[in-house]
């Protein structure tokens, strides 16, 4: 790192408030090297999120920063890189904040490729309200809300936010930090909408009830889960099951929202004086 | 490359060289640095925070500090006399 971490935090407010190897801090590790290799003006760098364990992430970051109301980080975030359309705007969310009470907001904000780049924190629980299933909570799996084994079927929020029109979609894991930090600043650099899911642990409510007794044990599980796309496009399906692609999985060129706004004020403006000639 | 290196003697009245700091206001004792480094340079007793037990055995490759979710390891980039001498030190590794 150019500079050190401690550059980018507001050290009067650590430690943070996250459980004993919670992956939270790993993710925010990575978005911080990532932020850190881009050589990004702090003061041009608006960090938002919403609600959850996750979004406590802002509250340590020496950056503009913005705590808000659950699931709607992005909707804030469009309103700040609306009237700011020179700020790298940064949502940091969780998968309840992001995929459930958020998902609204989640997919228009792919749909209309406005240039914000949103790291969802997925450790498949609601860690802060001690551990219901979340949309990301895998099938089978226990949760406090599904003690006998979770019935539904998780999103794979990537293919959704991919389908929904966003320009760049990756995927990492806490454990492959460095992957993360590279793939979340190449989503930081991204003309567009990006979207990066950090698989991440929560050794408290999901690992103890899922036979993964310490963060160690989970990280395991990443490192043996996560294939990288290259590996994953030479495996068969029966030997992807249970397992999950890591790296970019989809990249387009797709006109940024705030440009094209500015685009019809131009329009707009030239129309109404016309009339008024 | 050197299999290793030296953990820094002291350069002229500098204190040795350690190549990890650990805070330990922020650390959490999760032990994922101590199950990760590949060199087993650190150990955490039981009740405490984690520690720096076998500089000597420090590569920096930098791993522990990546992975720290409390923020709290530095890797810290070797000296340059510190790295020479740990380079002619590993001409017969």
């Amino acid at each position: 790192m150019a500079m050190p971490i401690t550059h980018y935090l507001r050290t009067s407010k650590m430690p943070h408030i996250w459980c004993a190897g919670c992956g939270h801090g790993m993710v925010l590790g990575a978005v911080l090297r990532a932020i850190d290799s881009l050589g990004l003006d702090k003061d041009q760098v608006c960090v938002v999120s919403g609600i959850g364990c996750a979004s406590r992430a802002p509250g340590y970051l020496d950056f503009n920063t913005l705590h808000t109301t659950h699931g709607r980080a992005l909707a804030f975030a469009t309103g700040i890189r609306m009237v700011k359309p020179g700020m790298k705007v940064i949502v940091l969310t969780g998968d309840g904040d992001a995929a459930a009470i958020g998902g609204n907001h989640l997919i228009h904000a792919a749909r209309r490729n406005i240039g914000i780049a949103t790291v969802c924190f997925n450790n498949s629980i609601y860690g802060m309200t001690s551990g219901q299933y979340s949309p990301m909570t895998p099938t089978g799996s226990y949760a406090s809300t599904a003690p006998y084994g979770h019935i539904e079927e998780p999103f794979d929020l990537c293919e959704l936010v991919y389908a929904a029109g966003a320009s760049y979609v990756a995927r990492g894991t806490a454990y492959h930090a460095l992957l993360l930090s590279k793939l979340i600043a190449k989503a930081i650099a991204t003309d567009g909408f990006s979207f990066v899911e950090a698989i991440t642990q929560c050794p408290t409510y999901y690992g103890r009830r899922n036979r993964m007794r310490t963060a160690v044990d989970m990280l395991k599980w990443q490192k043996e889960h996560g294939v990288p796309v290259a590996s994953a496009a030479r495996m068969s399906p029966e030997e992807m099951v249970g397992k999950f692609r890591i790296g970019e999985l989809g990249t387009r060129t797709r006109p940024e929202y705030t440009r094209r706004y500015a685009a019809i004020i131009e329009v707009a403006e030239k129309g109404e004086a016309e009339r008024d000639a | 490359m050197p299999g290793s290196v030296e953990a820094g003697p002291a350069v002229e009245g500098r204190p040795p060289e350690v190549p990890v700091e650990i805070n330990a206001k922020w650390c959490k004792g999760c032990d994922i640095c101590v199950a990760f480094c590949p060199k087993e340079v650190l150990v955490r007793p039981e009740g405490e925070k984690a520690q720096v037990a076998h500089p000597e055995k420090c590569t920096r490759c930098g791993l522990c500090e990546i992975m720290c979710p409390d923020l709290a390891i530095v890797v810290i980039p070797a000296r340059k006399g510190a790295r020479a001498q740990a380079q002619g030190g590993a001409g017969d590794a």
